[in-house]
């Protein structure tokens, strides 16, 4: 199963986390932090592969993608396979790049919701639920209608609100 | 809450507020987060749900990407759970899935809202909890919610049934009974039209067969109609991962899925899949020769690739096929090689890897010598890396591979003196281990050592003092094949050395003093042997009584045994049993003439270099580098430069009488230091051996010993006579054997003993100043170097199968002569020695599927086995119908408890929930299942035949696996 979904920024700040069995709030950022180590000292043309088990413990793999400014990792061990995984973090990246038009790192950062519901949509409790990113992109509208649509419900605070930031 | 206004509400923060905040936050973060957080646990317990909804989605962001630990407000999250609005249930499920856990103790409270949303009819909402629940499900999360997740898996909605199959795993885990409910409909979805729906089925199975294979043996059939039938990459990979492990365990399945994956080599264009071919082949199909060949053709494609992730897995997957074909690596030897200088480092090692797995005896020299050149090149840490491989590699298996130990000591020799290297505490254990176990090396050895000891520069580097300290006592210990005793007597006392832990810098003065002896011993050799000769034989009977005592073949053997001990308590201690204890030796000394001349001989040419002048030379350049070191603050170091004092003492106003006298004829003066020599020569030249790592277990305590106990009272009471008895455990510290039963003869010897010289005394007081240092030094055992561990445990046996609690019982065992390989020495081996090596790794035994196993196979024939029966069923049969026979009640009480067992162990709560279970179960659905499994038992008691006729029908796979249940077809 997958074990964990990391987005870290190449200055090591996190941008998205999920771990799928619990860890302590401590011990996460103890692991991104070394995973951003072993991320940032490697250089561009060399394998996606990862040695993790020295951070993960016992049959863990790491497979990690770089776009721009963002590093893509997913750790999982040996019921998945390496090369499959890459193609999922592809999916992932792909599906973002259709909901957000040509994702950055700032679309990242300030759809912190967004994008969990996307990878929900994609991995389910550390299984891959879905590959392809047209499925996901109408499940994931559907959601944020619903979501809207429960918040138009809503008393005049929350409207307010939304329209405060605007 | 009183003081929330709705200008609270109003003016609340939202979470992009506040990432949007954070951003502007360029210094002082952490005081706009702990403002936020402040906020937040105010807003969190707002009674209006939007606030509140709003506050808990800013903390799980905060406790996601920063860290914050949200336990506090789970009652929050539970509260908001419960909102009809979908936008508050999801950030309340978001919140929980992210911060709950087993521990938290709302989760109880949850059970209600989680089934009411598992029964609702937005499919939106039901995937929301199943969500939650896949991440946070409890024992009894899983149990009471079973019931919901069941109605679910045959769910019209694809959307949520492909949840409620992925949910399963979890609740599995958790709670193994639920299979009996669900697992039948996940094995239908297996042949769902949905590929989604197929895909995360295959995927649940994929986990639990990774844990158990075999109790998915049955449901084999199904897997191999997808294995054909499936065009979707994804599920095919799942499926050959099931297949890798179910292979191996069913050799007419291994025949049949051969084929459609060589074909899936063949015709796919998907690397993933290929990849994932080529993984099944190697490592679970490796019998088929030509599917390894195939895969192997396949494999070398990827070698060539220029993307390095198909590089680095084509190089893993000839690693997993190393170790049964070998060719398949040698057909790619080129490529190998060239990436061990990959600028990817995950290449660099798994090449490593390869190359390691290609050493054999005929070209460990070469490859070597290749690695040798790659690690001078390469980064310091891939250096190590190289340097650590060839160690490991070589000393597999006591040496294994190794036929030219020359060769091999010498490699050492030159890996300690790369730059990088690290390694020193490896190549100290083998330089040591080696010395012992290869008689044949040890010449080489000490050239080696001495070529590592001369050298000044490589005290500078403290990676290399372990290394420095096993050449130190290597070339004390086998000084005899030295070829220049002055020089390595210079190499060991050089001012340098003062750079060493004081440790180690002990291990170079008690070198020095065995260097000493041998040179001490080979001068009076040379010069009065026929002395030596009669005074031996003037001392036989004078000790009629030790002769007499033991058997006369025996004699020199004990004398051998008993010398060193005798001679390196002495000489760790007081000196003065040298003068009480010269029976034993000097008996010793005539019996062992031969062996001792024969050694000296070996060094020959250098024999006209002792002469007096140089001899007394030496006596004073040691006494010169060890007088200064008595002032140092390390105990050991003190010790041993004390002993070497004293003995230079005793020895130096009798060297130049023995030279006058000698003209003279034998003299007692004379007779007295060579004497002396000659006994702490025959102490050195005992042979030390190897000893199984588990020696010292089998060692059982005296009666009346109580190690724990506070020894301080033996200080007040630590008159001369007690000493000995301190003996037994303070020296036990470092060099000197630690068991008490060696002590026993040192303390009826001293108990003879008339009075003390002067050296002696000195040394008594200086005992008694630091009688507390000996104590606890006693203790950090583990703290001195593995030379002197060595040395120390492996003083007697050269072969181990003694155990050291007997050992007086062993002192009387003749040495066992190995025996005599002819091109490569002999290695001594020691039974402890396989221990580590063949303890491999075990396959992972995990039993949530001991349930799976009932449902599967437990009502239905096991391919080898008299039928293990359901044990639910067979409870419930035996309840309702006593038609069963006792045998089979019996086979399932013996089942229950083997299972329960093993559980206990696995899931320590399932135990539990497991007997809550039968308690809670749920009549409607459950009846049913029970009710067919009951009659699948009964059917099975008496239908195992028909079960092997059907599989005699040539059906598709069935023939070829074990019997399917009829409710799986």
């Amino acid at each position: 199963m997958i074990r964990a979904v990391m987005v870290i920024n190449t200055l090591g700040k996190p941008r998205l986390a999920k771990f799928y069995e619990f860890q302590p709030v401590e011990k996460q950022q103890e692991l991104i932090r070394s995973v951003y180590g072993v991320l940032s000292s490697r250089a561009e043309t060399v394998s996606n592969f990862l040695d993790a088990e020295s951070i993960f413990g016992p049959d863990t793999r790491l497979v990690y993608k770089h776009f721009a400014t963002l590093y893509f990792v997913f750790v999982f061990d040996s019921s998945e396979n390496e090369l499959a995984m890459l193609d999922l973090i592809q999916v992932f990246v792909e599906t973002l790049d259709k909901c957000f038009k040509n994702v950055c790192e700032l679309d990242v950062v300030l759809n912190y919701s967004k994008m969990h519901t996307v990878l929900d949509e994609i991995i389910f409790g550390g299984q891959v639920l879905e590959t392809s990113s047209t499925e996901v992109l109408k499940a994931v509208e559907e959601i944020s209608k619903l979501e809207t649509a429960s918040n138009a419900i809503s008393l005049v605070p929350k409207s307010v609100s939304s329209w405060r930031s605007r | 809450m009183a003081g929330f206004s709705v200008m609270d509400t109003l003016f609340q923060r939202t979470l992009e507020d506040l990432i949007k905040g954070l951003r502007l936050q360029l210094i002082g973060e952490s005081a706009f987060l702990s403002k936020a957080l402040d906020e937040i646990r105010r807003e969190a317990k707002s009674t209006d749900p939007d606030t509140k909804a709003n506050a808990l989605h800013k903390l799980t962001y905060l406790s996601s990407l920063h860290f914050y630990d949200m336990s506090f407000a789970a009652f929050h999250v539970v509260e908001l759970l419960s909102s009809t609005r979908f936008s508050h249930k999801k950030i309340a499920y978001h919140a929980a899935s992210h911060s709950f856990d087993e521990s938290t103790p709302v989760l109880v409270l949850i059970t209600n809202q989680l089934r009411k949303d598992l029964s609702s009819t937005n499919e939106l909402e039901v995937s929301l909890a199943l969500e939650c629940l896949s991440r946070i499900a409890t024992v009894d999360l899983a149990r009471d919610l079973t019931p919901e997740i069941f109605t679910l898996l045959s769910s019209s909605k694809v959307f949520v049934r492909k949840k409620a199959i992925g949910v399963l795993l979890r609740v599995f885990d958790k709670y193994p009974d639920a299979v009996r409910v669900c697992f039948k409909r996940l094995v239908e979805n297996l042949e769902s039209s949905d590929s989604q729906v197929v895909s995360v089925a295959v995927g649940v199975f994929c986990e639990l067969a990774l844990r158990e294979p075999r109790s998915y043996l049955p449901l084999a059939p199904e897997f191999y109609k997808i294995l054909v039938d499936s065009k979707n990459n994804w599920v095919l990979i799942k499926v050959l991962k099931i297949f890798a492990k179910l292979a191996p365990l069913e050799p007419r399945l291994a025949n049949k899925v051969v084929e459609p994956i060589c074909e899936h080599i063949r015709r796919t264009g998907a690397k993933s899949l290929l990849f994932e071919c080529i993984r099944t082949v190697v490592s679970s199909l490796s019998d088929y020769e030509h599917a390894v060949k195939l895969a192997v053709v396949k494999i070398r494609e990827m070698l060539v690739d220029d993307d390095p992730n198909l590089k680095y897995l084509g190089l893993q997957a000839l690693s997993i096929v190393a170790p049964n074909h070998l060719w398949a690596v040698l057909e790619n030897k080129e490529v190998v090689i060239k990436s061990l200088s990959d600028v990817d480092p995950n290449i660099k090692l798994e090449s490593l890897r390869l190359v390691m797995a290609m050493v054999s005896e005929s070209n460990v020299a070469e490859i070597c010598r290749v690695l040798v050149n790659y690690a001078l090149k390469s980064d310091p840490e891939f250096c190590n890396l190289i340097l650590g491989s060839i160690l490991s590699t070589c000393c597999r298996n006591v040496y294994e591979i190794i036929i030219d130990f020359d060769w091999y000591v010498s490699l050492l020799g030159e890996m300690s003196r790369m730059p990088h290297c690290q390694k020193g505490e490896e190549i100290e254990k083998q330089l040591i281990d080696i010395g012992m176990r290869v008689k044949d090396v040890r010449p080489e050895l000490v050239r080696v050592s001495r070529n590592l000891l001369i050298d000044p520069a490589l005290l500078g580097n403290p990676f290399l003092h372990r290394i420095l300290s096993a050449a130190a006592w290597l070339s004390g210990e086998y000084v005899e094949f030295s070829l220049n005793p002055f020089e390595l007597m210079e190499a060991l006392l050089q001012p340098r050395t003062n750079l060493l832990p004081p440790l180690l810098k002990a291990i170079y003065i008690q070198s020095a003093f065995k260097v000493l002896i041998f040179s001490l011993n080979s001068y009076l050799l040379q010069r009065g042997s026929p002395a030596s000769f009669s005074y031996s034989d003037k001392l036989l009977p004078d000790v009629p009584g030790l002769v007499s005592k033991r058997d006369i073949p025996e004699c020199s053997d004990l004398a051998s045994c008993d010398a060193p001990v005798l001679g390196k308590q002495d000489e760790g201690f007081n000196p003065r049993v040298l003068n009480q204890s010269f029976g034993d030796p000097s008996v010793e000394y005539g019996g062992e003439e031969t062996s001792t001349c024969g050694q000296s001989s070996a060094s020959a040419s250098l024999k006209d270099s002792f002469t007096h002048e140089s001899i007394i030379n030496l006596l004073n350049r040691v006494e010169l580098a060890v007088v200064p070191l008595t002032g140092s603050y390390d105990v050991e170091i003190v010790e041993r430069a004390r002993n070497v004092l004293c003995f230079i003492e005793l020895i130096k106003p009798q060297m130049p009488d023995c030279l006058v006298q000698k003209e003279e004829g034998s003299d007692r003066e004379e007779a007295e230091a060579s004497k002396i020599i000659k006994l702490m020569h025959d102490a050195f030249s005992n042979d030390l051996g190897p000893i199984s790592v588990s020696a010292q277990e089998r060692v059982s305590v005296p009666d009346g010993l109580v190690l724990e106990e506070n020894l301080e009272d033996l200080e007040t009471i630590c008159g001369d006579v007690q000493l000995p008895s301190l003996n037994s455990f303070s020296l036990g510290s470092s060099y000197f054997e630690e068991t008490a039963c060696v002590s026993i003869p040192i303390f009826q010897s001293r108990e003879e003993r008339g009075p003390s010289n002067e050296s002696t005394s000195l040394l008594a007081e200086h005992r008694k100043q630091h009688g507390l240092y000996y104590l606890p030094s006693e203790k950090k055992d583990g703290d001195y170097p593995a030379a002197n561990d060595l040395q120390l445990q492996a003083n007697h046996n050269d072969d181990d199968d003694e155990d050291l609690a007997k050992i007086t019982e062993q002192l009387l065992v003749p040495k066992k002569k190995p025996n005599h390989a002819k091109p490569r020495p002999v290695v001594v081996k020691l039974d402890g020695d396989q221990a580590p090596i063949a303890a491999g790794p075990h396959p992972k035994e995990d039993l949530l599927s001991g349930t799976v196993r009932d449902v599967l196979l437990g009502s239905e024939t096991a391919p080898t086995t008299r039928s293990p029966t359901n044990r639910k069923g067979k409870e419930k049969l035996n309840v309702d119908s006593a038609t069963d026979s006792k045998e089979n009640l019996g086979d399932g009480e013996k089942r229950e408890q083997g299972n329960s067992s093993s559980r206990k162990s696995k899931h320590r709560n399932s135990t539990v929930s497991h007997s809550k279970g039968r308690r809670h179960r749920i009549p409607g659905k459950k009846g049913d299942e029970r009710e067919e499994h009951g009659q699948k038992a009964k059917q099975k008691s008496s239908g195992r035949h028909k079960a092997r006729q059907r599989a005699e029908v040539p059906l598709n796979v069935v023939s070829q696996t074990p019997v399917i249940p009829d409710f799986l077809l």
